[in-house]
C-alpha cells in the first residue's frame, strides 16, 4: 500500500510542530477555515507571522504554553502518496505519548536545533524509534536560518547523528538541513543552501520505500473472538475472528492451534466482503475449521511447520512509562500481548540502557522513561516471535492492575 | 517569513486507493471485535449521520452471521431531521438491533437540563448522554468520530478513557501502543472507542460508494428554503425561525454533516450521487465542520471543552 506513517521526534522547541505545519501548508494540504482559524489565534496573540505549529497543537493547554503535550494525528496526501503524521511531544515528561506515535510509524522525523547540536532527548528518541522498529530515520537539522545556513554546522551534526545511529543499529538514516519556519528544504528545495544536493524533505518522504510486514514469518492469526450465532436463522455456525498478523492462510490449509497443539483444517475463510481463498495482513477475517475444538480468544492459528515460541518465560526490553512507581521485580502486572491478557511477574532485571553511552548498566529497578532488559514469567503461555521479525507478534504492554494505567511497553528480544 | 497565507493555488488532489480502504475497514473491524471481547456492556452511539451509519455497517460485518452484539444509543435532541429518524428505525428493524433512546426533551421536562436561549440543544446533549450511560450501565461506547474532523479529536486515542464523571482528561491519556488497546475500567468508569479514527471524510465517502450504503437523502443535493447566517446556509425549520432582516430563499443544497437541525448548516451543492459528492469534496476548500457546524464556532476550543465534559 502506498501509505507512509510518520512520527516526529526530538527535543522541546526543536520545531517539530512547526515543521509539520510547514509541510501541510507548503504541500497545499490545508483547508481555508483551518488557516483562518490559526491566523486569527496568531494575530490575537500578537505574533509577527502565522504560527504554523497551531495546526497540530490543538489543545488549549498546548496553545497557552506553546508546547506539544500529546500526539496529534494529521492526514494528508500528495499525488504520489498518502501520509499519516503523528506529531509527538518533545518533553521528557511526555515520552509515553511520543512512544504511542512511534509504535506504528514507518519513518521518524528526528529534529535537532542547528545551534544546539544533538541533545540527550534527540538521542533518546532516535534510540526509542529504532528499538520500536521504525525503519527509516530522517534527521532534520532545523533552524538553519539561525546559523546562516552554515554547511560546517550541518556537517558536524550529521557526523554526530550518523555515528550514534550506526551504534544503535538504525539501518536507513538520512540527514536534511531545513528551516521549518521559513520553509527551506521542507517542500521546496532551498536556494539558501547551494552546498546541499540531496532532496527536500517532502521529496524524500514520497520516495522512501513503504514498510511491508516482515514476509519471512509464517502465518499467524491470533484469535480475537468466537462467532457463534444464538439464533434460529443461522444454525451450526462457528467461526474464529482475527486480524492476520503475518503470512498467508488458505482454504484447505492444515493449521495448528496454539497453545493446545491441536491440528485441524481450514474449511472456509470469510472476509468483510464474503468468502475468500486466502488471508494475509492486514485483513480482518473469520475462519471456519473442520473440527470442533475448544478454541478461544488469545489462542493462535499457524501452520504446523512454522510456529512461534510458546512459553511462560520471555526475555524483553521494556520502556517504563509510570511516573509514580518504578518497575520493580517484586511487582506483578497484567500483560497484554496479541489478543491474550495474562498476569506477569518480573523474574529478573538484566540491565538498564544508558541513552548516551549505550552502555548496559546493572539495575535494581526501572524509573520512568528508562529502558531495561527484563525477564518475565506469565501465568499462562504466550505465543510470540521476536519483535524484530514482527511488531504484532513481539510487542506487548504492561498494565498496573491497581490503577489500570498502561505503564510499560515491551518488545520481545 | 509566511506573513500571510497564499490561497490562490489549489490543494493537492489525492487518488482513490482500494487497498487503503480495505486496510481501514480491517482496522475498524479489529477494534470493534477487541472491545466487544473485552467489555461487559458495549453500545454504539448512533446519531443517524454518515459516520455512525458506516459504523453500523462495519459492526454488522464484524459479527456476521451473528447479530450485532450490542445496542444502539441515540441521543434524541427533539430537533432531528425526520429523514434521519426514519432511516434509524428502518436500519434497526432490518438488523434486529436493540435501540436505546436518550431524550433531551424528557431531560428538559424533568429539570435535568434547561433549554438554552440560543435554541441550540447541542450542549445539553451531554448530560443526557451521561445519564443514559449510567442508567444502562454501559461500559464502552463506540462512536464514529474521526481524527481529521477537528483539532481536539486529532488528539484522542482510539480507546479513550472516561472517569466516573464521564470526563476526558486530554493531559493524561493512556499510552496506546501498536494495536494493543487498554480497555480496563473500574465500576462507574467507561471508555469511548473510535474505530474510524484514521478515516478521512473522503475515505468515508469512498467506502459509502464501494459498499453502496444507504444514507438519509439529506446528504445529497435537494431544494430547500434556507437563510444565510454567517456564511452558513441554515434550513428554515420549526426550530430555526427566520430572524428579523433575514431573507429566506430556495437553494439547491446538501448536508455535509448532520447533527441537530438547530446547529447544522447545509452547503450549496448539485451532487446527487456518492461519486458526485466525492468530486465535490476533492475540490472543496473548507473542512466539513468548518463549513457546517454552528456548535464549533462558539470558541476556538469549543470541541475540547465539550469533550472534557463527556461529549463525543
Amino acid at each position: 500500500m502506498n501509505m507512509l506513517r510518520i512520527a516526529t521526534a526530538g527535543s522541546v522547541d526543536d520545531g517539530k510542530s512547526t515543521l509539520i505545519g510547514r509541510l501541510l501548508y507548503d504541500s497545499k494540504s490545508l483547508f481555508d477555515d483551518q488557516l483562518s482559524a490559526i491566523e486569527a489565534v496568531s494575530s490575537a496573540r500578537g505574533d509577527d507571522y502565522t504560527d504554523l505549529s497551531l495546526l497540530t497543537d490543538g489543545l488549549r493547554a498546548e496553545r497557552e504554553q506553546g508546547i506539544t503535550i500529546d500526539v496529534a494525528y494529521r492526514y494528508f496526501s500528495t499525488p504520489r502518496r498518502k501520509f499519516i503524521v503523528a506529531d509527538t511531544p518533545g518533553h521528557t515528561q511526555y515520552t509515553r505519548n511520543m512512544i504511542t506515535g512511534a509504535s506504528t510509524a514507518d519513518l521518524a522525523l528526528v529534529l535537532a536545533d542547528a545551534r544546539k547540536g544533538l541533545v540527550e532527548q534527540s538521542r533518546r528518541h532516535a534510540l526509542l524509534c529504532t528499538l520500536l522498529g521504525v525503519r527509516h530515520l530522517v534527521l532534520c537539522v532545523n533552524k538553519m536560518d539561525l546559523v546562516d545556513f552554515s554547511q560546517a554546522q550541518f556537517e558536524e551534526l550529521r557526523a554526530e547523528f550518523t555515528d550514534y545511529t550506526a551504534e544503535i543499529g538504525a539501518r536507513d538514516v538520512t540527514v536534511i538541513p531545513v528551516s521549518a519556519l521559513r520553509g527551506d528544504n521542507v517542500v521546496h528545495p532551498s536556494p539558501n543552501m547551494p552546498w546541499y544536493d540531496g532532496p527536500a524533505l517532502l521529496a524524500h518522504l514520497e520516495n522512501v520505500p513503504a514498510t511491508s510486514v516482515t514476509d519471512s514469518l509464517g502465518a499467524r492469526l491470533p484469535v480475537q473472538y468466537v462467532i457463534r450465532p444464538q439464533s434460529t436463522r443461522v444454525t451450526d455456525h462457528r467461526s474464529y475472528a482475527g486480524q492476520m498478523a503475518a503470512g498467508v492462510l488458505r482454504t484447505g490449509d492444515e493449521v495448528l492451534v496454539l497453545p493446545s497443539r491441536a491440528t485441524t483444517r481450514i474449511t472456509r475463510i470469510n472476509s468483510p466482503s464474503g468468502s475468500v481463498p486466502e488471508a494475509r495482513p492486514p485483513m480482518s477475517v473469520t475462519v471456519e475449521l473442520a473440527d470442533e475444538f475448544d478454541i478461544s480468544r488469545g489462542d493462535l492459528l499457524c501452520h504446523p511447520h512454522d510456529t512461534p515460541v510458546v512459553s511462560q518465560e520471555l526475555q524483553a526490553l521494556v520502556c517504563w512509562m509510570n511516573e509514580s512507581q518504578v518497575l520493580d521485580p517484586t511487582q506483578k502486572y497484567a500483560v497484554k500481548h496479541t489478543t491474550r491478557t495474562a498476569r506477569a511477574m518480573v523474574r529478573q532485571l538484566g540491565y538498564r540502557l544508558d541513552i548516551n553511552t549505550l552502555r548496559e548498566e546493572p539495575a535494581k529497578s526501572l524509573a520512568v522513561n528508562e529502558i531495561g532488559s527484563v525477564r518475565l514469567r506469565t501465568t499462562v503461555p504466550l505465543t510470540f516471535d521476536s519483535y524484530r521479525r514482527n511488531r504484532t507478534m513481539g510487542g506487548f504492554i504492561l498494565i498496573d492492575e491497581s490503577t489500570n494505567r498502561t505503564v510499560g511497553a515491551g518488545i520481545v528480544t | 517569513m509566511p506573513t500571510s497565507v497564499d490561497r490562490d493555488t489549489p490543494r493537492a488532489i489525492p487518488a482513490v486507493d482500494v487497498e487503503h480502504l480495505a486496510a481501514l475497514e480491517a482496522e475498524a473491524i479489529f477494534i470493534l471485535r477487541e472491545v466487544v471481547a473485552e467489555s461487559e456492556r458495549p453500545a454504539l452511539l448512533f446519531s443517524g449521520g454518515k459516520d455512525s451509519i458506516v459504523m453500523l455497517h462495519l459492526a454488522q460485518k464484524a459479527f456476521a452471521p451473528a447479530r450485532i452484539p450490542f445496542p444502539l444509543v441515540h441521543v434524541d435532541t427533539g430537533h432531528n431531521f425526520t429523514e434521519v429518524l426514519e432511516l434509524r428505525d428502518k436500519l434497526t428493524a432490518e438488523l434486529e438491533a436493540q435501540l436505546i433512546v436518550g431524550s433531551v426533551q424528557e431531560a428538559i421536562d424533568s429539570g435535568l437540563v434547561a433549554e438554552p436561549d440560543s435554541g441550540m440543544r447541542n450542549a445539553i446533549q451531554t448530560p443526557v448522554l451521561l445519564q443514559t450511560i449510567e442508567r444502562h450501565r454501559l461500559t464502552a461506547l463506540f462512536g464514529g468520530a474521526r481524527r481529521d474532523e477537528e483539532k481536539a479529536r486529532a488528539k484522542e486515542r482510539v480507546v479513550s478513557f472516561r472517569d466516573d464523571f464521564g470526563q476526558w482528561n486530554p493531559k493524561s491519556q493512556r499510552p496506546e501502543l501498536w494495536s494493543l488497546y487498554n480497555s480496563r475500567i473500574r465500576p462507574g468508569e467507561s471508555i469511548r472507542v473510535f474505530p474510524l479514527s484514521n478515516w478521512t471524510e473522503l475515505d468515508i465517502w469512498h467506502y459509502i460508494q464501494r459498499e453502496d450504503i444507504e444514507l438519509p437523502a439529506l446528504y445529497y443535493a435537494h431544494e430547500r428554503s434556507v437563510v444565510n447566517r454567517d456564511g452558513m446556509l441554515f434550513a428554515v425549520h420549526e426550530h430555526l425561525p427566520v430572524r428579523p432582516g433575514e431573507e429566506p430563499y430556495i437553494a439547491q443544497v446538501r448536508y455535509r454533516t448532520i447533527g441537530d437541525t438547530s446547529c447544522t448548516a447545509a452547503v450549496g451543492s448539485g451532487a446527487t450521487t456518492a461519486a458526485a459528492v466525492i468530486q465535490e469534496i476533492l475540490t472543496t476548500r473548507l473542512t466539513e465542520r468548518g463549513a457546517t457546524r454552528g456548535d464549533d464556532r462558539v470558541s476556538d476550543s469549543a470541541m475540547e471543552d465539550r469533550k472534557r465534559e463527556g461529549y463525543f
